[in-house]
This record gives structure tokens, C-alpha cells and sequence, in this order.
């Protein structure tokens, strides 16, 4: 299935958790706040979430501004 | 007030250090801890973007030493929607309600747009954030944001990242007067003289950022600015003499040998 991360067409397998998607993308779970659909999920649950055809992520961290 | 209990109280943060600095621009994010520890900052600026794994970018946050308050700004925002998002998302970090708002659809001289600004901060205040708008200096603005819930309003010296010094004087010498919250002078400083200058006339604080990252000596001008802003306070709490017109004597004017 395809859904959008950080504005980039993305492939997964169907039903890939959240959690799953986040790690096999190379994200660092430490480090990086979500958005699901324009919603924050709060990473106790990502592991509980299956992403659905055309979902729409923003993964996001800190650096360096002013 | 004696000059020794002087302290910063925002947001309940007591700060004993009136320098806040930004951590962008800088040749390598190791220098972050020498630059902290020479300039004495405690408030540390952090921006949130996208992640991309490929560029095998590194969490800034293990270069910021844990004693920091962080305070993520909300560029990139355009209005007030959008930096109401990216302060949720900087929170949900886990590292604090501390939010700078920065809304700027202006991209020649990067100035923010004050009416956006001013509802993002009525949003995130009543969802507890502690909010510092950055903002044009215009005082009714500054006091809609009072009225909205900031705990301290950040108008700029010169546009962001100019070094240009501090342009706005006499527009923050108002704010000073009339708001009652503390005034933090946050871009465009470009030299420590003109950091202490903001602080002799009774500004609670001032961010930079480029005037660091851009000095050829970053760690050494780190420092530089925390003793002129120190120096300006102190200056400031001492209350400088009266400026007069024609000379007035030091020496007394009895006594003269040729007499």
C-alpha cells in the first residue's frame, strides 16, 4: 500500500503498524515525534496503530534554529 | 533588589542568566556545550523539522546539556494554524511547554506577522504553553499579546540573522515603559556593545544567534556576549546619571593654583 511521509510517496506491506513502518524507514524512535493525519500519536501506542492506504505522515525532530 | 538575587522569573523559571541563545548555523553542533558554558545561556533555542533518514542527520538534543531550558520555535510557520501545530508537536518531545512563536510569511526581511501571532499565542497559552512571541516591536501589538497570555514578548533589533545591531531602539524603549511583562530583544544583535545596550535600558533579556554562530571565534564571542549582557544589567539596576547639555565639572572649581 502507499502512504505519504514527509511528503514522499512511501511503499509498505498492508497492515504495517506504525511502529514497524517508523523502523523499517530508518527513523530514530528516540528522537522523532509523529503525526498521523494530522493528529500526534503518542509513541506508547504505535505499535497499536496499522496504517491504512494513503495515510499521511510527519515524522519530525529537533535542530539547530534560532 | 539587591544586584546578587537579580533573576529572570518566566513561565516559573528563575534565570540568573539574561543571554538566551539560538543553536543554528554553527560549523558543528559540538560546539553547542562550550558555547553554553562560555556564555552562561540557559534558555536554548531549537527549531522542529522534518526527519529524513537519509541525510543521516544528528539529534541535536544530546549536544544541549540537560541543565537547558529548551525553547523551540515554531519557524516555518506562515500563520497562526501552523505554528499552533508545530508548538503541539514540539511538545509532544517531551521537552517542556516553552514555545517561541515566530509566524512570518515575509521572506525578504523575515518580519513576523504580529496578528498572527498574537492569536497562535491566545491558543497555545491556554493550552499551558509558556509562549514568548517574537515580534515586530509595535506596542499595542505587545499588549494584545499581554492580554492573550505571554509571558514575555520578544521584539526584534534588526531583521533575523542581519548582525545589523539594534535598530528598533527607540520602538522596544516604549515597549519597556508600557509592558509590563519582561521585554526579551531576540534578532538582529550583531555585536556584544549592542546586547549591553539593550540591557542598560531595561530589557529583561536578549537572544542571539547568528552573532555567535557567524563570529570567527564562536566559543570567545559566546562568552563576550554573556559578560555584556551581565554588564548591561548591572548597568541598568545602577541606574546610569543624567545627560546634560554643557560640561559639569568633576574637580571642584575652588582652589586654583593661580589664585
Amino acid at each position: 500500500m502507499k502512504v505519504v511521509i514527509n511528503g514522499k510517496d512511501a511503499q509498505l506491506e498492508d497492515g504495517e503498524s506504525l511502529e514497524g513502518c517508523l523502523a523499517s524507514k530508518g527513523f530514530d524512535a528516540k528522537a522523532v515525534v509523529v503525526e498521523l493525519n494530522e493528529s500526534i500519536v503518542p509513541k506508547d501506542i504505535w505499535p497499536t496503530i496499522a496504517l491504512k492506504e494513503g495515510d499521511r505522515l510527519e515524522v519530525v525532530s529537533f535542530v539547530g534554529g534560532g | 533588589m539587591t544586584h546578587a538575587s537579580d533573576t529572570l522569573l518566566i513561565g516559573g523559571r528563575m534565570l540568573s542568566s539574561r543571554l538566551f541563545l539560538g543553536s543554528g548555523k554553527y560549523s558543528s553542533n559540538s560546539l553547542i556545550p562550550p558555547i553554553v558554558n562560555a556564555s552562561g545561556a540557559q534558555v536554548i533555542t531549537v527549531a522542529v523539522r522534518r526527519v529524513d533518514p537519509e541525510a543521516g542527520q544528528e539529534n541535536i538534543l544530546t549536544h544541549i546539556p540537560k541543565s537547558c531550558i529548551l525553547m523551540p520555535n515554531t519557524s516555518g510557520a506562515r500563520n497562526a494554524q501552523e505554528a499552533v501545530r508545530i508548538a503541539r508537536l514540539a511538545r509532544a518531545a517531551g521537552c517542556g511547554d516553552w514555545i517561541k512563536i515566530e509566524v512570518i510569511s515575509d521572506n525578504r526581511y523575515l518580519l513576523p506577522d504580529n496578528q498572527e501571532t498574537i492569536e497562535a499565542t491566545r491558543i497555545l497559552a491556554a493550552e499551558g504553553f509558556t509562549v514568548l512571541p517574537y515580534m515586530s516591536p509595535d506596542l499595542m501589538a505587545a499588549k494584545r499579546m499581554a492580554e492573550a497570555g505571554a509571558a514575555a514578548i520578544m521584539p526584534l533589533g534588526a531583521p533575523i540573522g542581519t548582525n545589523r545591531g539594534f535598530r528598533t531602539k527607540e520602538l522596544v524603549r516604549i515597549m519597556i515603559e508600557e509592558i509590563s511583562l519582561p521585554v526579551i530583544v531576540d534578532a538582529g544583535i550583531g555585536r556584544p556593545s549592542e546586547a549591553c545596550e539593550c540591557m542598560e535600558m531595561g530589557a529583561a533579556a536578549v537572544l542571539v544567534n547568528t552573532a555567535v554562530a557567524s563570529a570567527a571565534d564562536p566559543v570567545a564571542m559566546a562568552r563576550a556576549f554573556g559578560q555584556a549582557v551581565a554588564a548591561g544589567r548591572t548597568a541598568f539596576l545602577a541606574g546610569p546619571g543624567a545627560v546634560e547639555e554643557t560640561a559639569k565639572a568633576s574637580s571642584p572649581l575652588t582652589g586654583f593654583l593661580h589664585e
